[in-house]
């Protein structure tokens, strides 16, 4: 495969699970305005800063404000990371490699473009905003369905894999970087009003509120939480799940190449890190810190995959 | 004879179909107009899913369009087919003889049936290439031979495209889409297959590889890259074949070969299917600004470490200047007489020629010798006084530069309209393979049409759509 296919592969899968997240993150800044309108506008601000594009938002705008913050998020053509920018880069990196995919799948990207474009043509109102969210999340189910459903486990297949998770990593850990001090135990006592609307939307931000419910019924707080979106290796979202997920399909390539390079080495690394962590020592060193070696750790080994795989010259 | 010959009812408008229509007519009478629009309009999303879409250039915001595409198939019989393969072969095989021998000994210059002008003064040609003998002695693999018709046994080439001919996607594309539409029109006609034009390619491809390759040939495609108007289809063949679909920026000249950069390092191509034009195939040995090239790569071709398809150089043979001269091409390498007809054309660099053309713009055709895509032409019938004093103007000043052909009554084929049918102008461009094996051409091809009415120009991004076309078995 060529190096260039290989990356084409990684970032159009990266891409996708950004506008899934995006839509994700969107959903529940929505949810806490409508329920909670006092606290609408921080709670814009931090999903500015989980997305990673306040200083492009804060550049072009006086003030962060509902209608705007969603417009940019959604369907400014200057945000390189909004839904539809990110849909399109899907779609693009797709064009690039389609011979390394299954007609379905390229179907399934193409299909999510376009009704990603036609839904995003113009400012969504807050009515058709559950309607429209949903049709993105549903077409990157739809696409990795495809993948899952039609392509073969090869190296192709890998770096999809890779893509998606080296992705779902970052975003879980900068949403939970943005919010760590309501994850913090000496916040305020757990069972406070302010921190369950707080962790309702951590949850809700990966999609977590009904499999964190049947793991510890009503009862978790705030330690619950994290450790639940770091370090349960059960959760699809949480950092746990997604440095194991990294590693075997590194793992596979170097099944598949008869190599093994430094990102293995680096991602088995961070795998034996997390299983070794427990969140009683997370507390101790600082959720922040933690959270900021992961994130720059998740860079560095995305960075050495680009060079071991020979993605550019 | 009422207007222009019609293919299905032989005068347009005429009841009753001519004998390869005729299954057809029949279906179509019975049919349901409103559900034969709902299924033109099904085939619509079906290409738009598919992404089978063409880039043009300068406009932001289509980028990406679809060419139109009529459900009413374009229907050859056996014997049209086989008369007009066996004139297209003889065609094809001078071509290449023609192209080995003007890097060669230019025994034709030499015979005086080819002025020298036309070879050495022709911007297609380069003086790089002589002396070379690509493997196999194949120059053009892949050829598209542009056909249009005027009567029941008359049928002209209009152009030979020898470059990097395309469309062929459009050609399978388009059968598919009628397989799936209409399976009841196939129990109905016995059709002859396009589906195996892929892998034909592709082991005509294997069957050219260089001295080099030792064991199986890798193949790939280079196409300039995603915003290239024909992407849609090198990335289709590419797929098709199962080979990579590589861009310069994948390649470098490694220990002698060119090689492709893959995720365990560098691997030599055998066989370079390239989308790219001559001039910027190689930067060190052409254009120097070029990024959609190799730097090297002539280098490597020349000492049989590549086979480049088709070979650099082969556009002299497919200029509308050579073209003039096919008929003595054809004869001077086959002994034959030609069995396809050329157009009768006017080379404008000739004095009297000139003048005849310049008398008579409004009757005319005048063409670029280098033009394609319907640009840069006139259509002097269709033109008005304004148009046409312009031109002149044009042709007066580099009449080197353009060719005249008389207004042909070309053939129609019925499209699918609101009305119903109604006849519009259509041309054809089969394709065909060649390779030290042999020459394969594919039954049927790809139909272009006209969808304004009257018009004869057919290009896709001058408003034409496309036919799928059908060879019925004997």
């Amino acid at each position: 495969m060529l190096g260039k296919t290989a990356g084409g592969i990684l970032w159009m899968f990266r891409y996708l699970e950004r506008s899934e997240n995006l839509a994700r993150l969107v959903e529940t800044g929505q949810r806490i305005a409508l329920t909670r309108p006092d606290a609408a506008t921080s709670e814009w601000t931090s999903v500015l800063q989980t997305s990673a594009t306040r200083a492009g938002y804060d550049a072009r705008h006086e003030a962060v404000d509902a209608e705007a913050v969603i417009d940019w998020l959604l369907r400014a053509p200057d945000n390189p990371s909004s839904v539809l920018s990110c849909v399109e880069s899907a779609r693009t990196n797709a064009r690039l490699v389609r011979t390394a995919l299954t007609r379905e799948v390229w179907e399934a990207v193409n299909d999510g473009w376009m009704s990603a474009r036609d839904a995003l043509s113009r400012r969504v109102s807050v009515r058709d905003m559950p309607r429209v969210l949903g049709t993105i999340r549903s077409s990157s189910g739809y696409v990795r369905g495809a993948l899952h459903g039609t392509m073969l486990r090869d190296d192709a297949y890998d770096f999809a894999r890779l893509g998606t998770f080296l992705e779902r990593a970052d975003a879980t850990a900068r949403l939970l970087d943005v919010k760590y001090y309501v994850l913090l135990p000496s916040a305020s006592g757990p069972g406070s009003r302010l921190d369950n609307a707080q962790w309702e939307v951590i949850l809700r931000g990966v999609s977590g509120e009904g499999a964190f419910r049947q793991v510890h019924g009503r009862r978790g707080g705030a330690a619950e939480i994290a450790a639940f979106l770091m370090l349960d290796g059960r959760m699809p979202r949480s950092l746990a799940f997604c440095a194991d997920k990294i590693e075997s399909n590194l793992r596979y390539l170097e099944e598949c190449y008869s190599a093994r390079g430094p990102s293995q080495i680096m991602a088995a690394d961070l795998r034996k890190r997390l299983a070794k962590t427990t969140i009683a020592g997370v507390f101790e060193t600082g959720l922040h810190e933690f959270l900021q070696d992961f994130l720059t750790a998740n860079v560095a080994l995305a960075a050495q995959i680009e060079r071991d795989y020979r993605f550019v010259e | 004879m009422d207007g222009p010959f019609d293919e299905m009812t032989d005068t347009p408008g005429a009841e009753g179909a001519r004998a390869p229509y005729r299954a057809f007519a029949d279906w179509f009478r019975t049919e349901d107009p409103a559900r034969l629009r709902a299924k033109a309009r099904e085939a619509d999303d079906q290409f738009r899913l598919t992404g089978i879409t063409f880039n043009v250039y300068g406009e932001k915001d289509a980028a990406e369009r679809l060419i139109p595409f009529d459900i009413v198939p374009r229907i050859l019989s056996a014997r049209e087919w086989s008369r007009l393969s066996k004139g297209i072969e003889q065609r094809v095989r001078a071509l290449n003889a023609f192209l080995h021998d003007i890097h060669h000994r230019q025994e034709i210059v030499r015979a005086g049936r080819v002025p020298v002008d036309m070879v050495a003064r022709n911007d297609a040609f380069l003086p790089e290439m002589i002396g070379v003998t690509p493997p196999g002695g194949i120059y053009t693999h892949i050829v598209g031979t542009d056909l249009v018709r005027t009567g029941p046994d008359q049928f002209y080439v209009l152009e030979d495209n020898a470059r990097t001919p395309s469309g062929v996607s459009y050609m399978l594309e388009n059968r598919e889409t009628m397989l799936s539409m209409f399976p009841e029109l196939f129990a109905r006609n016995r059709v002859q297959r396009v589906s195996n034009y892929p892998r034909s390619l592709r082991r005509s491809l294997e069957a050219s590889a260089p001295p080099a390759c030792d064991g199986e040939p890798v193949v790939a495609v280079l196409t300039p890259g995603i915003h290239n108007s024909a992407y849609y289809e090198h990335s289709f063949l590419a797929d098709q074949m199962g080979v990579e679909l590589v861009e310069g920026s994948d390649l470098r000249v490694v220990d002698g070969r060119v090689a492709m950069r893959t995720t365990r390092g560098y691997t030599p191509i055998d066989v370079l299917y390239r989308r790219v034009d001559d001039a910027f195939l190689d930067p060190l040995n052409f254009r120097p600004d070029s990024m959609l090239g190799v730097p090297g790569i002539f280098d490597v071709y020349r000492a049989g470490g590549i086979t480049i398809a088709n070979a650099p150089g082969t556009g002299v043979a497919d200029d509308k200047a050579i073209y003039s001269y096919m008929p003595e091409i054809v004869e001077f390498y086959t002994g034959e007489r030609p069995l396809l007809e050329n157009v009768p054309t006017w080379r404008c660099s000739e004095p009297d020629a000139l003048a005849h053309v310049l008398d008579n713009l409004a009757d005319l055709v005048v063409k670029e010798v280098h033009g394609s895509g319907g640009y840069g032409m006139l259509v002097g019938p269709a033109a008005s006084k304004k148009e046409i004093a312009a031109f002149r103007e044009k042709l007066t000043a580099r009449p080197d530069n353009y060719i005249a052909q008389p207004t042909l009554a070309l053939s129609t084929c019925p499209i699918f309209t609101k009305k119903g049918l109604s006849p519009r102008h259509v041309d054809l461009r089969p394709f065909v393979l060649v390779s030290p094996e042999g020459i394969e051409i594919t039954p049927g091809g790809l139909t272009r049409v006209a969808l304004k009415k009257g018009s004869l120009v057919v290009n896709s991004s001058q408003g034409g759509g496309t036919k799928d076309t059908w060879v019925l078995e004997e």
